[in-house]
């Protein structure tokens, strides 16, 4: 499987996803707590 | 002072530009150049990027880094343990503090030993300098990725942490 990060597209999109993916973290697992 | 956290917040979003516009430099432009240039057999090739640009530029971009940590944690102030734990309505800032110190520690443990090594600033064989160019690219890319939550979690974090239902 080719590394995303070999590209600027696939960078950006991981970028994006690894966003999603730290908010809703934060929103379910951190926040929610509080 | 009661103007020390405006002025901390200024210089932490003057240096974070000049850190993450270089980073955004080195990945757009000069990578895709050098790239360009080593395959243009008839061109001038890229050596007078590596001679004139490239060091300065890394200069800037591993000091500006340095600039906008320390003024991100000046600006935190009583508030950096909390943000580094988690906790306390600092939980998205937090998170882009994190992701900004390990954008630092890659641009200082594995950009730029790797780039002294590519320069030739420090001595390397043929087989150490093509693998250096590897770490070096992935350690900067793998930034470029890091800075798209990390922005998102700076820009909307705190101040504006209600707007992202946090």
């Amino acid at each position: 499987m080719k590394n995303p990060l070999d590209s600027i597209c696939g960078t950006i999109i991981a970028g994006l996803v690894l966003t999603v993916v730290l908010y809703v973290f934060l929103k379910n697992f951190i926040v929610v707590g509080v | 002072m009661d103007m020390l956290p405006g002025i901390f917040r200024w210089l932490h979003i003057v240096a974070g530009v000049a850190w993450i516009g270089l980073l955004y430099y080195f990945n757009l432009v000069q990578a895709p150049a050098m790239a360009a240039a080593a395959a243009d057999k008839e061109g001038p090739g890229g050596a007078g990027i590596s001679k004139y640009v490239a060091p300065r530029a890394l200069l800037w971009f591993r000091w500006a880094a340095v600039a906008t940590w320390v003024m991100g944690a000046a600006l935190l102030g009583s508030g950096f343990k909390d943000a580094f734990a988690l906790q306390n309505g600092y939980e998205g800032i937090g998170i882009g503090a994190w992701l900004g110190t390990i954008m630092l520690f890659n641009v200082w443990v594995l950009i730029w030993p790797n780039q002294k090594k590519i320069l030739g600033i420090v001595a390397a064989s043929d087989d150490e300098k093509a693998k250096a160019r590897r770490v070096a690219f992935l350690a900067s890319r793998t930034n470029v990725m890091l800075s798209i939550p990390m922005l998102f979690f700076m820009a909307n974090g705190l101040s504006h942490r209600a707007l992202i239902g946090l």
